[in-house]
C-alpha cells in the first residue's frame, strides 16, 4: 500500500520546482492595468468572514454575563468579561490555568522532541544511502496514513501494562514520533542541505554529528520551525489520546478540561459562560502566534513547499 | 509494490555519489553507521507506539476472555483464541453499521464541500485581480489553530436556538426554525464544523502547488487568448491533481475517524447517540462496555475499511484523470 501512496506524496510535495519567475509582476511582460475582479473578490471575502464568524461570536459571547447569554442578541456585547475571567480563574482554585499550562507543556515539549526526531530521521533519509532506507521511508509513509483509531485503544492497554496511564508521559510519548514530521524533515533537508557542503565538511575532517549540527541544522532551520509548529498545533488540538489516557483532571490539557466543563454544563447552565470564556482564552494564544510569525514565516512551508 | 522514493528534488546530483571517497577506513565506517544513529529514535518510537499497538490490537481482536467458575480470584479469567468470532459479531452489530452509515453520509458532504471550497479559494488566492488576498488567506487558515473540541463548542452554541443568529434571522423572517442538532440538519451542522476547520489547511496545500507551477504555462495560454477562468479550469486544475489526490486521501481518513466534534456536541443535544460515529462506538465498547477484544476487532475492521475505501476512490480518480489526460 505504501508503494501506491509514496509516488503520490512525492508528486504532491510541490513547490520544490518553483521557478523564481513566479514573483508577481516579474514575468507578466509589459505592465497593463489590472482591474479588480469584483465577483471573485466578494467570494473570497465571504469565505474569510465565514471563517471569522465563530471567532467573532466567542469574542462577543465571552463578554456576556450569565443572564445575558441566552437573552440578549447574539452579537450584542455584554458587560461581564472581567467578571467571567475572574470567575473562570477562581473556578476550582484556578484549574483552568492548570489545563492551559498542561497544554503548553504537552504541545511545547512534545513539539520540540518531535522536531528533533524528525530532523534526525529526515536528515538521514536525505543525505545518506543506506541499507533499509527505502523500507524505513515506506514504513513512515504507512504511518502517516494509519488511522489513530487502531492505535488509541491498544496504546492505552499497553500503557496500562507499563503502569503509565494517567501520567504526563502517557500523553507525551505516543505523540513524539510524527511520520508527517519525518516526511517534512526529509523534504527540507533535501532542499536546504547541499551535498557539496556535507562533503566539504568531511574533507575538513568533521565528524558526521558535527556536520549535522553545524552545517545541516542551521540550513534546515525554517523547515524545523515548521515541523515544530505543525506538531505543536497537532498536540495542542489533540483530544482523543489524553481523553483516553488521563483520569486525574489536574493533568488534563485544555481540550479535555473544557470538554468536561461543557459536559457538567448540561446540568449546571451557569458553567456555560465559563466554557465560552475558556474557549476564547484557549484560542487566543495560537491565533496570536500565527499572526505574529506570519511576518517571517510562510504558511506554505506546512505543505512541504521549499523556496529555491 | 515498493517504488523507490527518490528525493523530491535531486538538485545537487547526489544520486550517484552518496558521499565523497572517504579519506580513511574509519571515516567510511562512521559514515556507514551514522544514518542508523540518526534514524534510531524514530525507529524505536515507531516500534513502541505504532507497530506494537497495531500488533497488539490485531492479537486482541482474535482473542476473548473465558471465565472459569464464578470468575473470582486470580486466574479465573483467561484469554483464549476466539478465531473470527469478534469479527463476525462486529460486522453483525447493527450499531456499528448505523454509525458507519451516518459517517459515510457525513463524509459525502464534508469531503466534496471542503475540498471544493479549498480548491476554489486557492484559485482565487492565485489570481492577481483579486483583492484582499493576504487577509483572506490568513482568515481562512485561522480555524486550523482552533482545536476540534473548541470548534465544536463555538458552533454548538451557535446552533442553540436561544443563541443562534440563524434562528434569529429565521424568526425575523417568520420562517420555521429547525432543530440544528437532530435528524437531517444534524448532518449539515456536523459537516459545517469539519468544513470550517479543514478548508484552510487544504487550501494552503493546493495554493502551494499552484504557486509552484511554472508561469510559462500561463503565458502561453494567455497569448492564446484564454481567460482567467479558462486558465484555471484547463491549465491550473489539471496540474494540481496530485495535491488534490493527497488532500482527498487525508480528508477521507480524517472524516471517517470523526470523534471530537460529535463527542463535544453530545452534551448540548439529545440527538447524538453515544455511538454516533464508528470511533465513538469503539470508545464506548472499550471503555464503557469494557470489552476490549470486541473493540479491537471493530478498530481493525475500521482501519481496513478506511484503507479499502480510500484506495478504491483513489483508483477511480486516477482512472478519470488518466482518461482526461488522454483526450
Amino acid at each position: 500500500m505504501t508503494g501506491l501512496a509514496s509516488p503520490k506524496l512525492r508528486e504532491a510535495a510541490p513547490a520544490t520546482g518553483r521557478t523564481p519567475a513566479t514573483a508577481p509582476g516579474v514575468s507578466q511582460g509589459p505592465p497593463r492595468p489590472r482591474r479588480t475582479a469584483l465577483l471573485p473578490t466578494t467570494a473570497l471575502v465571504l469565505g474569510a468572514l465565514y471563517c471569522l464568524l465563530p471567532v467573532a461570536w466567542v469574542l462577543v459571547a465571552a463578554t456576556k454575563a450569565d443572564d445575558e447569554l441566552f437573552s440578549t442578541f447574539t452579537f450584542l456585547p455584554g458587560t461581564g468579561l472581567t467578571d467571567n475571567i475572574g470567575e473562570l480563574t477562581g473556578y476550582r482554585d484556578g484549574i483552568y490555568w492548570r489545563w492551559m499550562a498542561n497544554s503548553v507543556l504537552y504541545a511545547g515539549l512534545g513539539g520540540a522532541l518531535s522536531t528533533v526526531v524528525s530532523a534526525f530521521a529526515g536528515y538521514a533519509l536525505a543525505v545518506y544511502r543506506f541499507r533499509g532506507r527505502e523500507a524505513f521511508f515506506n514504513i513512515m509513509l504507512a504511518g502517516v496514513l494509519m488511522p489513530p483509531v487502531i492505535l488509541a485503544v491498544p496504546q492505552y492497554l499497553l500503557m496500562a501494562e507499563a503502569d503509565l496511564t494517567d501520567t504526563y508521559a502517557s500523553v507525551l510519548l505516543p505523540l513524539v514520533l510524527s511520520p508527517y514530521g519525518v516526511y517534512l524533515g526529509r523534504i527540507y533537508a533535501e532542499a536546504a542541505v547541499p551535498m557539496e557542503l556535507v562533503e566539504a565538511g568531511r574533507m575538513d575532517g568533521a565528524g558526521e554529528w558535527r556536520i549535522f549540527l553545524r552545517i545541516a541544522v542551521p540550513m534546515m532551520a525554517p523547515g524545523l520551525v515548521t515541523i515544530f509548529l505543525f506538531q505543536f498545533v497537532a498536540i495542542w488540538n489533540n483530544f482523543l489520546l489524553p481523553f483516553i489516557m488521563l483520569g486525574d483532571d489536574e493533568k488534563f490539557p485544555m481540550t479535555v478540561g473544557l470538554f468536561t466543563l461543557l459536559k457538567q454544563g448540561a446540568s449546571q447552565p451557569a458553567l456555560y459562560t465559563l466554557v465560552i470564556t475558556g474557549a476564547l482564552l484557549a484560542i487566543v494564544p495560537l491565533i496570536a502566534l500565527f499572526l505574529l510569525i506570519q511576518r517571517f514565516w510562510s504558511l506554505d512551508l506546512l505543505s512541504g513547499a521549499v523556496k529555491s | 509494490m515498493t517504488q523507490p522514493p527518490k528525493g523530491v528534488r535531486r538538485s545537487y546530483g547526489v544520486e550517484a555519489a552518496p558521499y565523497a571517497p572517504p579519506s580513511s577506513s574509519t571515516t567510511l565506517k562512521r559514515a556507514r553507521s551514522a544514518p542508523y544513529f540518526f534514524i534510531l529514535p524514530a525507529a524505536v518510537l515507531f516500534a513502541l507506539f505504532f507497530a506494537l499497538p497495531i500488533g497488539y490490537a490485531v492479537w486482541l481482536s482474535f482473542h476473548k476472555v473465558r471465565i472459569k467458575g464464578l470468575g473470582l480470584g486470580k486466574g479465573a479469567k483467561t484469554e483464549v483464541w476466539a478465531g473470527l468470532e469478534n469479527y463476525t459479531s462486529a460486522l453483525a452489530d447493527s450499531e456499528l453499521l448505523a454509525s458507519a452509515l451516518r459517517v459515510l453520509g457525513y463524509g459525502a458532504i464534508v469531503v466534496p464541500v471542503m475540498l471544493g471550497l479549498a480548491l476554489f479559494f486557492a484559485l482565487l488566492l492565485d489570481s492577481e485581480r483579486v483583492r484582499g488576498r493576504s487577509f483572506a488567506r490568513l482568515a481562512i487558515f485561522l480555524p486550523y489553530a482552533v482545536p476540534g473540541v473548541i470548534a465544536a463548542v463555538l458552533w454548538g452554541f451557535l446552533y442553540l436556538p436561544d443563541v443562534s443568529p440563524f434562528h434569529y434571522l429565521l424568526d425575523k423572517a417568520g420562517l420555521p426554525q429547525p432543530d440544528l442538532m437532530d435528524g437531517g440538519p444534524l448532518y449539515l451542522a456536523m459537516s459545517n464544523i469539519a468544513v470550517w476547520g479543514g478548508t484552510g489547511f487544504n487550501m494552503i496545500v493546493i495554493y502551494t502547488a499552484l504557486r509552484a507551477l511554472p508561469t510559462e504555462v500561463y503565458e502561453a495560454a494567455k497569448l492564446d487568448g484564454c481567460s482567467e477562468l479558462q486558465i484555471a479550469l484547463r491549465v491550473k486544475i489539471p496540474m494540481v491533481v496530485p495535491s488534490l489526490v493527497l488532500t482527498f486521501f487525508f480528508s477521507i481518513i480524517a472524516t471517517l475517524q470523526v470523534f471530537n466534534e460529535p463527542m463535544t456536541l453530545k452534551p448540548l443535544t439529545n440527538g447524538i447517540p453515544s455511538t454516533w460515529s464508528p470511533l465513538m462506538k469503539v470508545y464506548s465498547d472499550a471503555f464503557t462496555g469494557g470489552n476490549i477484544h470486541a473493540a479491537s476487532a471493530t478498530a481493525v475492521v475500521l482501519a481496513l475499511a478506511t484503507f479499502a475505501l480510500s484506495f478504491t476512490l483513489l483508483r477511480i480518480s486516477n482512472r478519470r484523470t488518466t482518461q482526461g489526460a488522454g483526450r
